[in-house]
């Protein structure tokens, strides 16, 4: 089958798309995408967090045709490296990040929490974070990294 | 389509920061962004996905394989059996027993029979399905116990069912008394590394005949080593690369998918990409030995150890893995860091039809931990003393001797360590109305306080940091030195695996130090430079710390050279600094730049660290370790002892790393590894019935959330390693050592429950 829908905010097509294939896969294998990832393929690890119509999901529980005339935003549509967003600096800068492999679905979630709660208690960025599983950090610097990222948001203009 | 570049790029940071600091990690970047390739990400034009028949049954008879079913499917292009297997049919890291693809019996559920690659990865499941194998199903051998001691089980190797038994003896322990003596048997259930960046890679066929693998592992030569003779080609022609790793935690240090992707790549000349799904990869790779451990401790009355006598047996599964190297471990360090005038230790390695198990971090030191401080809460208890002042009363501290009888010829303030866990400030009483959050059960609402008890608990753990046992797990590093656009410039090339530890800040953090540059590139990870060694035994800032330390300084030794010849004259005092050529007496006597011009200064160095030696066979004395590291854990729970539920509440670190070489790196490393010693406590377990698993997935089997994790406290001394550079110690691996059994003494505290087994399930606390 073929796909429409808004990625990033640009219109993008995929064609010969087999009707079982994930948002997410659509997203990796088709329209060069790889920042979601791809950790357990069954909801319950966060790693491919991503917006549909500004609400955080799991691409891997969304059947590709269930985005059709959706829109999507993947990490790579928050930043880029010239100019990060404040949840990627903040990542980078407190070291959020080790193998990197849940990174980009907790900065969609950090994101998302921050738009709701800009200013955060540790209670609640653990409560926000609970979906998304990191195995490499034991999550400490992801919560300063959130604290962080609030604390810059506060003073940036929102993107 | 955006193709993602199949090779990672390098990677260049011109941020300052040398030794001792905690500059961004250069991909990081990346790594937020979403651009960096991971093994899973890459992609080639033409590419075919493989995938990978797996045995339902731990152990059957092979008696045929019928493909013509998978064959016959449109888009299906190879399908292959071990009859397609063209050099050695078997690798492994110590022993090679391990089938590429099984040829006529399976041993344990999961095992590997057939491959095959399609266009779509849904295809090529599909085609799974059509192939048909007649198993006979047997009965497997899934008790570690029996496999080893009873002489009417059956064999799961011809050899036997024993990997390896080694004995450690000192004194005579069987004729000394003891005022006070406690006997325990403990057990330690299979934890998975759980890492979250599956199995995967792509192996892209080559115009010599040879093939090209990008590939998430900790160890490029070692698997090159295993690859070529199963390929039937010579080392030249398999050449790797480092793709971005998701995690490793022991799990990559053997092969997945390796082999199996490029006998596909070569039969169909096409690129073949493998990704194991979450399910696949819980019977892709091997995990922690699950242990059967009996102790007996005995002691004065004031609290001095006088003997103790273990048996450690090690359930290794189908495949011999890293067993041998588990047991060496579990036995030399099987005591704990204690001084004990007479023991007896035997540890064993089994082989069954479990799930195999290998390396995961901690290797073989975890298991033990957790029997030996548990004994060491239990002498405490029955003398009436502090669990903390029983263990200082028995300390090792530099110039003892481990069971082994080997030296501690390095800093090993063990006692300080413990009055300073001891001393650090507790986390504030619970108070009534508490935030859900806070309390066991968590916003299940299980419980707002009634029932909830609080526990402290402590644990010691020793780890040897590198190989052991005579191997020379040596480090190979490349550094070159030019000017890039008018200013000095670092290349740093090694074959060490980064897999998130931080590798690759510290080789240009060392690079800085060494050579007073702030540009340094680091080359991506290939065989084309020679071995680094493998990620883990906590072993790369020595090993390929060492390795980078010792290059940069041999081009620093050229470029003096070249100072003195472009200057005309001798200099006994030079360094290099902020990319100037400095002299003590003479202060700046010029600029890198100037000084390079147009020369490039390149030195490649291997770094080897000090010999070690077997254990003899029968005592099992020997300097058989490199390095010790040490880390000391206080926990703080509260348990609603009603359910069973338990909140840890609280961790607190103490670790001696001889040399803080990256602070933030180190803090995560200290964070994450305490954080899967709590999962061992109290929630990661691979169910295993009758030799097949029972919950592979992330629904099924726990690791902990960022609710499970509480904040810590973290200490960090530095006693130099006269032996190390920079004095370093490992660090990565002694936090998941001792946080469990930390933990588990904080839940006998606030429940009086024995608790012999981890991890800790709700109903060994309510007994229901």
């Amino acid at each position: 089958m073929r796909l429409k829908f808004t990625v990033n905010g640009q219109p993008r097509v995929a064609d010969d798309v087999w009707e079982g294939e994930s948002l997410l896969y659509v997203l990796r294998e088709r329209l060069g995408l790889p920042g979601t990832k791809n950790a357990c393929e069954q909801g319950e690890c966060g790693s491919c967090t991503v917006y549909l119509d500004g609400d955080p999901v799991c691409a891997c529980l969304v059947a590709a045709g269930q985005a059709v005339g959706r829109e999507v935003r993947t990490v790579e549509g928050l930043g880029d490296r010239e100019a990060l967003d404040p949840v990627q600096l903040a990542f980078l800068e407190t070291g959020a990040v080790q193998c990197g492999f849940c990174t980009p679905g907790l900065i969609v979630a950090a994101h998302d929490l921050l738009r709701r709660v800009p200013h955060p208690s540790d209670e609640e960025i653990r409560e926000a974070l609970a979906g998304n599983l990191c195995r490499c950090t034991g999550y400490q610097k992801i919560i300063d990294a959130v604290h962080r990222a609030a604390r810059s948001a506060a003073e940036a203009v929102p993107r | 389509m955006t193709a993602t570049p199949i090779r990672t790029a390098p990677l260049t940071g011109t941020i300052t920061g040398g030794v001792g600091s905690s500059p961004a990690r250069p991909d990081g970047t990346l790594k937020v962004t979403g651009e960096f390739a991971f093994s899973s990400d890459l992609w080639h034009e033409d590419m075919l996905w493989g995938a990978t028949l797996r045995s339902p049954h731990p152990r059957a008879r092979v008696r045929g394989i019928d493909i013509t079913g998978a064959v016959a499917l449109p888009g299906v292009y190879a399908v292959l059996t071990h009859e397609d297997v063209p050099g050695r049919k078997f690798y492994g890291l110590d022993i090679a027993d391990q089938p590429v693809l099984a040829i006529d019996q399976v041993r344990y559920q999961g095992e590997s029979v057939a491959i095959v690659a399609a266009d779509h990865p849904e295809t090529a499941r599909r085609a799974l399905d059509r192939i048909a194998v007649d198993y006979q199903v047997l009965e497997p051998v899934a008790d570690a116990w029996r496999a080893i001691f009873d002489p009417s089980c059956p064999l799961v190797h011809e050899a036997g069912n024993l990997v390896r038994h080694q004995p450690v003896r000192r004194g005579d322990p069987d004729n000394v008394s003891a005022d006070v003596v406690v006997t325990g048997e403990y057990q330690v259930g299979m934890q998975d590394q759980a890492f979250l960046g599956p199995e995967s890679g792509l192996a892209v066929p080559a115009e010599d005949g040879g093939v090209d693998l990008y590939v998430a592992t900790q160890w490029l030569h070692v698997d090159q080593k295993q690859l070529a003779p199963c390929l039937g080609l010579p080392a030249e022609k398999v050449r790797l690369t480092l793709a971005g790793v998701g995690g490793a935690f022991g799990a990559r240090e053997d092969l997945s998918m390796h082999v199996h992707a490029c006998l596909l790549a070569l039969r169909t000349g096409r690129p073949v990409k493998m990704v194991y799904s979450r399910e696949e990869s819980f019977f892709g790779h091997v995990h922690r030995h699950p242990a059967w451990l009996r102790y007996e401790h005995g002691a004065t009355r004031d609290g001095a150890l006088v003997y103790v006598k273990a048996e450690i047996v090690v359930d290794g599964g189908a495949y011999a893995s890293s067993t041998p190297a588990v047991v060496g471990v579990a036995s030399s360090l099987g005591l704990g860091p204690y001084r004990i005038p007479h023991l007896a230790v035997d540890a064993y390695g089994a082989y069954t039809n479990n799930p195999p198990c290998g390396a995961m971090r901690g290797f073989g030191a975890v298991q033990a931990c957790f029997a030996y401080e548990s004994q060491m809460d239990k002498l405490a208890a029955a003398l009436g003393m502090h669990p903390v002042e029983v263990r200082i009363r028995n300390a090792v501290s530099q110039g003892d001797v481990i069971a082994t009888g080997q030296p501690i010829d390095m800093p090993m303030p063990m006692a300080d360590m413990l009055r300073r866990v001891r001393a650090m400030p507790m986390p504030a009483e619970r108070v009534s109305g508490a935030d859900l959050r806070s309390l066991p059960g968590g916003v299940a609402n299980t419980t707002h306080g009634e029932g909830v008890r609080r526990g402290v608990g402590y644990g010691v753990g020793i780890k040897n940091l590198c190989f052991s046992e005579g191997m020379d797990d040596y480090s190979t590093a490349r550094v070159r030195l030019e000017v890039v656009g008018g200013e000095p410039a670092v290349m740093v090339h090694t074959a060490a695996a980064e897999v998130g530890q931080g590798l690759v800040t510290l080789k240009a953090q060392i690079a800085r130090t060494e050579l007073g540059v702030t540009r340094v590139t680091i080359q991506p990870a290939d065989t084309s430079v020679g071995s680094a060694g493998s990620s883990s035994a906590s072993r790369q800032s020595y090993m390929t710390g060492g390795a980078v330390k010792a290059a940069c300084e041999a081009a620093r030794a050229d470029v003096f050279q070249l100072v003195e010849r472009k200057l005309g004259r001798r200099y006994e005092d030079l360094s290099l600094v902020g990319g100037k050529v400095v002299s003590t007496a003479n202060g700046v006597l010029a600029s890198l730049v100037d000084i390079l011009g147009d020369e490039v200064v390149e030195a490649t160095r291997e770094f080897h660290h000090r010999p070690t030696y077997p254990l003899d066979p029968t005592r099992g004395q020997g300097n058989s370790h490199v390095q010790f590291g040490m880390c000391v854990h206080r926990a703080v729970v509260d348990v609603d002892v009603e359910l069973g539920l338990v909140k840890v509440v609280e961790l607190t670190a103490v670790q001696d790393v001889g040399k803080i070489m990256n602070p933030q790196a180190l803090e995560g490393q200290i964070h994450g590894g305490s954080a899967q010693g709590l999962g061992l406590a109290i929630m990661e377990e691979i169910q295993v019935a009758n030799g097949k698993i029972r919950n592979a997935s992330f629904t099924d089997y726990l690791i902990p959330t960022i609710l499970d994790m509480p904040p810590m406290r973290v200490d960090v001394l530095e006693h130099a390693d006269p032996n190390a550079p920079y004095g370093l110690r490992g660090a990565g691996e002694p936090p998941t050592l001792s946080s469990t059994p930390a933990i588990v003494a904080a839940i006998r505290d606030a429940t009086g429950m024995p608790l012999t087994r981890v991890p800790v399930r709700p109903e060994h606390i309510t007994c229901t």
